[in-house]
């Protein structure tokens, strides 16, 4: 456990099941998640890391069990929806900046049209983040006018705006080039050292060696092995993961 | 191994040109190319010498100063002309000022809508010549520059205004509000000030020409646009009951002519009407046109929007966007740039669309044309004369629409961002 963990459950997962038409995509998660831990999650392509995440602000309805985040019961109800989104920020494996605003619009945006803060307040807040993430240069440029490195950081620093409880992060640096790997994951060490609730689907795993709480093998819909990450690496139980590892150590 | 210098500064290949080298690389590069150089050349001297001649010696253009008004503006009774003008200064305020204030995409259409108003300003068309040799007196000359000047000063204020007030609107954000309930305002306020109150009114089948043609295509394109986009939504939307509808009344819209929908406007809508109420016939045109051109401009929109990837959804929603800021904030914007093209090409067509209202019985431009070449028998053996007004007119209305879309393309940088 981090400096910063708690022991106040923030995420509540209770037998969540995913299908994709009959295709069974998550198959019975049953786990909590602590405010200030930070969880790596790992596992082959295809086992359900990404739709598992993404449960947890609602981009994929789960058809069974119960998610409950911050309080709040993720149900068909618009409102509940609103209100957790508004309290998990989520980076995304293609930055999916918005191409038509300038970085600095897209990140004043959900402050403004969500938050209701003014457009003064919140381009303070954004330049101040765009500091932090090292690239307050960049600020009126568009997204396409930047590096891939640099998009990436944009991308955080929108979701910070929002000043989330929990951020999920869906293999944030698959897409970079190597020599803007580093970069990214300054930023979110920087971030998980801030105490924030992190959810980090990646490879890195010298990041998660470094950064985790916990590690999560995913493997076919279930989560098949977790530990910290000394035991998760130097000491895996099960032939999958002891697999995975080596494969993974490899490249 | 050999020493390469490589402090040596490279320049660029020499790529530039005059016109010399211009015309020898691409035109006289070869022996065939310089033949066909040269009958091209024969083929373009015989055009424009046609073309020339025929304009400037053939054509009886006097046949255009005689029926100049009643091409603008039909069977509109002079004597009621400062109402249009009343109409067209209250716009050009209002436009100057919102390209005062928006600047970008406002002032593109502005300086397009300035630029047809300079043509009609300058092209003497309501010259009467009396004869050849009037020409060349200096009386004549003086004659053009009063013609121009003061003889269109209604129309040279409306200039000045669109001008003046672009320069007054300037930096003027606090106005914005009061601009856009102008705006508003303005449909219903073009309506009564044409057509007058009290006794005196100008009923509106004697509205007709050019007037007519721009009132229907204006309204049609400021109105089948926010219906198109409301249409695209709709039948891409996820509830089943709005998305059947929308598809039915887009397929069902596109399946059938516009003379049917005109038609049907003017003979089937009056029998959904109450009691003997009668709906005007200039209005009528109106909603049917803008019900046919917005089964179009949707099918345009949802072209756009299929090109938004999903993760930009997915990005707006994790901020918490709600779905209406989704789709106002990210999608539309994105969408609807994609296919700037296709909508100016909707609104082109929609523009010569409404030569079709003839049908109804309505005399826009085209129709007070064959009216003049075919029902008077002072002006028989005149049509080309004034076919080749009527087209100019449109070439010159459909042009500027065309010229904003290519400045709005570039403003947007389509493609790059
Ligand atoms: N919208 C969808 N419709 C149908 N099947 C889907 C959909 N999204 C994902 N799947 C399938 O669900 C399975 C799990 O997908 P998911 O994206 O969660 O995997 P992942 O563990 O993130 O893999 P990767 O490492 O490749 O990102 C995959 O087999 C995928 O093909
Ligand atoms: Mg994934």
């Amino acid at each position: 456990m981090n400096e910063n963990t708690t022991n106040d459950p923030i995420i509540i997962c209770e037998d969540v099941h995913k299908w994709f038409d009959d295709f069974h995509v998550l198959k019975g998660i049953t786990t909590t998640f602590k405010k200030g831990e930070r969880a790596v999650i790992c596992g082959p392509s295809g086992s359900g890391k990404s739709t598992f995440i993404r449960t947890i602000n609602r981009l994929e309805e789960h058809q069974r069990g119960t998610i409950i985040v911050d309080g709040i019961e993720l149900s068909n109800d618009l409102r509940n929806i609103n209100l957790i989104r508004q309290e998990v920020g989520m980076v995304f494996q293609q930055f999916n900046l918005f191409p038509h605003l300038t970085n600095i619009k897209n990140i004043t945006l959900g402050p403004i049209q969500v938050r209701k803060m003014s457009k003064k307040a919140a381009e303070e807040a954004a330049l101040a983040l765009l500091e932090r993430m090292d690239i307050a240069d960049q600020a009126y440029k568009y997204p396409a006018e930047i590096s891939g490195g640099q998009q990436q950081r944009v991308a955080i620093a929108r979701a910070l705006a929002m000043e989330p409880k929990i951020m999920l992060f869906d293999e944030p640096t698959s897409a970079l080039d190597p020599e803007m790997i580093s970069e990214v994951l300054d930023v979110m060490r920087e971030l998980a050292h801030s105490g924030m609730t992190m959810l980090v689907v990646t490879h890195e795993m010298g990041f998660a060696r470094e950064v985790a709480d916990r590690v999560m093998f995913f493997d076919e819909g279930v989560v098949i092995e977790e530990a910290a990450p000394a035991d998760f690496f130097d000491n895996p139980q099960h032939e999958r993961t002891k697999l995975f590892i080596s494969q993974t150590l490899q490249h | 191994m050999e020493n390469i210098e490589i402090t040596q500064e490279v320049k660029p290949p020499n790529t530039s040109k005059g016109p010399v080298k211009w015309l020898q690389n691409n035109l006289f590069n070869t022996w065939y190319n310089t033949i066909l150089t040269c009958f091209a050349l024969v083929f373009l001297f015989f055009v424009f010498k046609g073309v020339f001649s025929w304009v400037f010696i053939q054509a009886k253009w006097e046949v255009i100063p005689a029926n100049f008004q009643i091409l603008m503006i039909g069977p509109y009774p002079i004597e009621h002309v400062w109402r249009i003008w009343i109409v067209l200064w209250t716009l050009a305020v209002l436009l100057g000022l919102s390209a005062g204030i928006w600047k970008g995409l406002v002032l593109r259409i502005s300086t397009a809508i300035a630029g047809v108003g300079l043509i009609f300003l300058l092209v003497p068309l309501d010259i009467v010549k009396n004869s050849e040799a009037e020409y060349a007196t200096l009386e004549f000359n003086i004659n053009i520059i009063y013609l121009i000047f003061f003889k269109r000063r209604w129309l040279l204020g409306c200039l000045a205004l669109l001008v003046g007030t672009f320069f007054i609107g300037r930096n003027k954000n606090g106005l914005k509000k009061w601009i856009i309930g102008g705006w508003i305002l303005s449909f219903p306020w073009t309506m009564i000030m044409l057509h007058g109150f009290g006794e005196n009114t100008v009923s509106t089948t004697n509205w007709g020409g050019l007037l007519l043609t721009l009132l229907l295509a204006a309204v049609g394109i400021v109105a089948c646009f926010p219906l198109g986009v409301l249409l695209a939504l709709g039948r891409r939307s996820k509830l089943p009951a709005i998305s059947w509808v929308s598809t039915i009344y887009i397929e069902t819209v596109r399946g059938v002519p516009l003379l049917t929908i005109l038609f049907m406007g003017s003979v089937i809508l009056p029998l959904f009407m109450p009691g003997d109420f009668q709906l005007d016939k200039v209005i009528r045109a109106m909603v049917a046109l803008t019900l046919f051109s917005a089964a179009y401009m949707a099918e345009n929109v949802r072209g756009g929007l299929q090109a938004i990837p999903q993760g930009q959804v997915e990005a707006a929603q994790a901020v918490g966007l709600t779905y209406p800021k989704t789709t106002l904030f990210i999608v539309l914007p994105q969408a609807l740039r994609a296919v700037i093209p296709a909508i100016v090409g909707q609104f082109i067509a929609l523009f010569k669309d409404t030569a079709l209202v003839f049908i109804v019985g309505l005399l826009e431009l085209m129709g007070i044309a064959e009216g003049i070449v075919g029902g008077n028998p002072n002006w028989q053996g005149y049509h080309v004369e004034v076919y080749v007004l009527v087209a100019a007119i449109y070439f010159i209305f459909c042009y500027a629409m065309s010229y904003v879309s290519q400045k709005i393309e570039a403003d947007l940088g389509v493609g790059k961002h």
